[in-house]
């Protein structure tokens, strides 16, 4: 099923061993409903949500109002291009085992501009002089060998996921090249570096955030619908881009199966 | 299995012609109304950035905006899209309270956000078109984020140009409020009458 790793090194023997026990999980959960979503877990997965919810509403709200209005901005935009920064080396990884070159590529010279001309990641120079990031993960990498996304699932803390992008999540936490290179107290800063990160991005885009979660009528469904086209849309972009097709997430209106 | 080969013979050629039928007839009609999605959705941009910049206080941009939906979009059958299989039982004045109150409740859900958009803009890249309908694509830059893709659903169904439906990194605002609606309206038993009434205050 697309999984032509053979040639891998004994780490990558091991992934293709969990990627195949995941498509195995994907394949025999059963197939999506007619509104594409498959959540055979859904009740278990409500719980989650609520537990979420409360979570954000009790903690990660406030703490990210806190940190957007403590922390200056310009300290914010440091934070945010130094997690970018310690992301790009678990990047290139997976862009290289999705076979994408020129990704590699691109973030490879990306790594080395934030490092030398951005003063090791404090300023994000690269995307100052056109160098944009392609940014990836594991669930990604599985995508490109072939792993279907599998069931819906919402994560405690994580949030919004399948079964698929869980697994990338897992693989990408325990793999970071960044992690392993770095003695335990700097991988530790580099975490702490990225949850601070994370609080900016949800003081950035709060009313995105608490639109889905505080104003709509069923957020966990919002929640879910919203992650999975745009989950979808993430990894269907090149693949659409390159044969012109454009249909997804096309809804006729006109000849709606509720009209009269 | 020769008969399923015939078939799918058959059927590959039907296509083939069909779609030759569609590269060479319609060809200037087609490239006609590409311009007018196009010209739609560029007027719709330059009338938000108009009303963002107008610096006019929030209940004032909100009513603006509302007209500006009921101008460009295809709101009728919008509204009963998103009203999903409950459209099929409502009565025609339901139906249209439906939509006037639809119209009202986009207008300020959307609306009320458009404090993100200040200083940002909209560029339309491309149009074309797909299957019965048309599509164009354009980038939103708004400060403090990277650029994202939002893709324009039109259609001349209704007699003229309007838009169905806008389609933001992938996320549909049809299939949204499909879900939005559903669960607004399972939360009062399924009573449309109700639904219409608290929906001017959503």
């Amino acid at each position: 099923m697309g999984l032509k790793i053979s040639f891998m090194t004994a780490g990558g023997v091991r992934i293709s061993a969990l990627a195949a026990t995941v498509f195995s999980l994907a394949a025999c959960a059963g197939a999506p409903g007619p509104d594409g979503i498959n959540d055979p877990y859904e009740d278990t997965n409500r719980n989650v949500h609520a537990f979420n919810r409360g979570l954000d509403r009790a903690l990660v709200g406030p703490a990210s109002k806190g940190y957007g209005s403590v922390v200056p901005e310009p300290v914010q935009r440091v934070v945010g291009n130094v997690a970018g920064t310690l992301d790009l080396p678990g990047d290139i990884a997976n862009n290289l085992l999705q076979f994408r070159i020129g990704d590699a590529a691109q973030n490879t010279l990306r790594l080395a501009v934030n490092l030398t001309m951005g003063v090791g990641g404090v300023f994000d120079a690269s995307t100052a002089i056109g160098l944009p990031g392609k940014p990836t993960d594991f669930g990604e990498t599985l995508h490109v060998w072939g792993v279907g996304e599998g069931v819906y699932v919402e994560l405690p803390f994580a949030g919004p996921s399948t079964a698929r992008d869980t697994v990338g999540i897992a693989v990408d936490v325990a793999l970071n090249p960044v992690r392993l290179a770095l003695p335990e107290r700097e991988a530790a800063a580099a975490t702490v570096m990225k949850l601070f990160s994370r609080l900016g991005d949800r003081d950035r885009f709060s009313e995105t955030v608490e639109s889905i979660l505080y104003d709509s009528a069923d957020s966990y469904a919002q929640a879910r619908l919203l992650y999975l086209q745009n989950r979808r849309f993430e990894l269907g972009q090149d693949a659409a881009a390159a044969d012109g097709a454009a249909d997804d997430g096309f809804i006729d209106p006109y000849e709606d199966p509720y009209a009269e | 299995m020769p008969n399923d080969t015939f078939l799918s013979r058959r059927g590959f050629v039907a296509g083939l012609v069909a779609g030759l039928a569609a590269l060479t007839l319609p060809r200037s009609a087609a490239a006609f109304t590409v311009d007018q999605a196009r010209t739609l959705v560029d007027s719709t941009v330059a009338d938000i950035n108009s009303i963002i910049s107008s610096g006019k206080g929030e209940a004032g941009m909100l009513r603006d905006f509302e007209q500006l939906f009921a101008r460009y979009a295809d709101v009728p059958t919008i509204a009963r899209s998103a009203l999903g299989p409950a459209a099929r039982q409502a009565s025609k004045a339901q139906l249209s309270g439906f939509t006037k109150a639809f119209q009202g409740y986009i207008s300020r859900k959307y609306g009320r956000r458009f404090r993100e958009f200040i200083g940002g803009r909209i560029e339309v890249n491309d149009a074309r078109a797909v299957k019965s309908y048309f599509e164009v694509i354009s980038t939103a830059y708004l400060q403090g984020s990277s650029p994202f893709e939002v893709r324009w659903h039109v259609s001349d169904k209704s007699g003229k140009s309007l838009f169905f439906n806008i389609i933001i990194e992938g996320v549909n605002m049809l299939a949204s409020e499909r879900t939005e609606i559903g669960a607004l309206l399972d939360q009062r038993g399924g009573d449309l009458d109700r639904l219409i009434a608290d929906m001017a205050t959503l």
